[in-house]
């Protein structure tokens, strides 16, 4: 009955930190305190918390390593957006159906391409999709219907940065829920047993091969559906931008936040995509800095002192735990 | 009829005859011994009765069923469960998530109920923690059903793998080599334990054991193996005392 209180309360604190978030960005939005330069952030941010909480399923919580999500986000975008394009209902209903669209192509291309590669491990499963998203980028390169290498034009923009910024917070908080019930279920327990021991998972009867593929197309749907987003932001969707560094950029933001952090992805996703412009100013420094700092926290992250540290400031924040553990102490 | 029916069971790798022509009955209720040198195939025998390996020859059936060469998770659903003899925990799981990822088969809710958090899912979570609970209960590892697996003692971590593997609820269970790096008080305790879940869950165990303390107070019935082949099988006490064994574990 206590614990079913205190997880009541929990969501409850959860529900309005997210109120709270969106609120504080609408009110500055609003009165204007956000410089133009940094209202044009709030998108790319969102889109990429999505795509780093999506990887973080295949990455962090199925412990498969994949390098390609940006693929995945192209085929969504682009099918979304042509959908998008090609259809003419009001934009209530085409919006959202674009994004399942998207999705759902994404998710397809995941099917196709997770049946054959993930029978592979490691090193080699890296290697396949890696080549699986510059196929992708090349193919799209080299088909006239989608834009070719000058890119796919004429897709609706969001009327206003608020109501770009309102979509993809929607979206945002929505798959944030979705990969977080996933994860807090037996289909989720299921995928992290696979990823501490495989061969221990089907000895107590895990069907391993359904839930890897489960983790990779839901990943994949929704980075096909970030995709989309993506599309809509700029109104233009040029194939260069979905290459390898795409997806390196998210698995860094991925390792970054810590492997099988939901909440670590987050806010990793937002530092990752600030950083670099809040250096701007020190110009031809920036990338030098941006690196050192991304080593840093790499370091920081794996020292067990900082942790340590980390563990006591959660403990002083919550007293009850700290009462926990004083008295297992004493035991 | 008996539980476990193995027949003319064999294995080779390449032209290495790991397990050769090996036959044994394990009666329901009865705690069967598998014992034998380093190297004569006795996790073999296992591997083959989780689906692992696929036998080259002969076969087993449980309950009458022939399972032969099918997969791990087929086996382990018709109710075959085991423990590994290098422990294979889910280490960065809790205690109890270990615990429930057995009992993941014994629940029906769909991922589209897990991720809409209906009414089925709350049901089924409560009936998971709650079982999960008793089955740690009988362990004496309710108060880490928090702590990471791979954080437990030793002693603690091969009695939740034995947990983790009841959890799936299955007819038989196998054990390899549950001994293995426990000091005399901690084998004492453990033999106490297998004989409680044998009695408490009605189980049938069959068991590979180096330490014959263990094997000499627990087990009824043993099968020796020696390079892949029967030396020698019957009750315990007298087979152990078999020349032929003494001379296959200390030499001439």
């Amino acid at each position: 009955m206590n614990t079913k209180k205190k997880k009541l309360i929990k969501n409850i604190i959860s529900v309005c930190i997210v109120i709270a978030i969106y609120l504080l960005i609408f009110i500055l939005i609003k009165a204007g305190a956000l410089s133009r330069h940094y209202q044009s952030l709030l998108v790319p941010i969102g889109i990429n918390v999505i795509l780093a909480v999506s990887l973080n399923l295949t990455v962090g919580f199925l412990g498969e390593l994949t390098l390609g999500h940006a693929g995945f986000m192209s085929v969504g975008a682009y099918a979304g957006c042509l959908f998008s394009i090609y259809c003419d209902l009001p934009t209530v209903i085409e919006f959202p159906l674009s994004l399942i669209v998207g999705g759902l192509a994404a998710a397809v291309f995941g099917i196709i391409i997770g049946i054959p590669a993930l029978r592979l491990k490691g090193d080699y499963l890296a290697i396949v999709t890696l080549a699986f998203g510059e196929i992708i980028r090349s193919v799209i390169t080299n088909m006239d219907f989608l834009g070719g290498a000058g890119g796919l034009k004429g897709i609706e923009k969001y009327g206003s940065t608020l109501s770009g910024f309102t979509v993809v917070f929607a979206v945002l908080v929505i798959t944030v829920l979705i990969i977080r019930n996933l994860v807090q279920s037996r289909h989720g327990r299921a995928i992290c047993a696979i990823r501490d021991n495989v061969i221990a998972a089907e000895s107590v009867g895990i069907n391993v091969v359904f839930y890897k593929l489960l983790a990779f197309v839901a990943a994949a749907f929704f980075a096909g559906a970030a995709g989309v987003l993506y599309g809509h932001n700029l109104g233009i969707l040029k194939p260069a931008t979905f290459d390898f560094n795409k997806s390196i950029e998210i698995l860094v933001i991925v390792v970054l936040g810590g492997m099988g952090s939901i909440t670590g992805s987050i806010i990793s996703a937002v530092v990752i995509t600030i950083l670099p412009e809040v250096l701007r100013g020190l110009d031809d420094y920036r990338l030098l800095i941006y690196a050192v700092v991304l080593i840093a926290m790499m370091l920081l992250n794996n020292n067990a002192k900082f942790n340590e540290f980390k563990e006591n400031l959660k403990m002083k924040l919550s007293p009850k735990k700290k009462a926990a553990a004083n008295a297992k102490e004493g035991e | 009829m008996a539980l476990l029916e193995v027949k003319n069971l064999g294995i080779t790798f390449g032209g290495l005859h790991a397990v050769d022509d090996f036959s044994f009955n394990v009666q329901k209720g009865q705690l069967y011994g598998l014992i034998g040198p380093n190297g004569a195939g006795k996790t073999t025998v296992f591997n083959m009765l989780t689906g692992v390996y696929k036998p080259t020859a002969g076969g087993f059936t449980l309950d009458g069923e022939n399972l032969t060469g099918r997969p791990p998770i087929e086996i382990n659903r018709k109710g075959i469960a085991r423990t590994f003899q290098n422990i294979r925990l889910f280490k960065d799981m809790s205690v109890a998530d270990n615990v429930k990822v057995g009992l993941h088969n014994g629940k029906k809710y769909t991922i589209a109920e897990g991720i809409l958090r209906l009414p089925r899912f709350f049901k089924e979570e409560r009936e998971l923690d709650e079982r999960a609970m008793e089955l740690l209960g009988v362990f004496g590892l309710e108060k880490e059903r928090d702590v990471l697996a791979s954080n437990l003692p030793y002693g603690k971590q091969r009695k939740l793998e034995i947990a983790r593997a009841l959890a799936t609820n299955p007819k038989l269970l196998l054990l390899d080599e549950p001994a293995a790096g426990m000091n005399p008080n901690e084998t004492a305790e453990l033999m106490d334990t297998i004989r409680f879940v044998r009695d408490k869950f009605d189980m049938t165990i069959l068991l590979i054991e180096h330490d014959m303390k263990l094997v000499s107070g627990i087990c009824e019935e043993i099968s020796v193996l020696n390079f892949g082949q029967e030396l020698a099988h019957g009750v315990t006490a007298e087979v152990l005392n078999d020349p032929k064994v003494i001379t296959a574990y200390l030499g001439e």
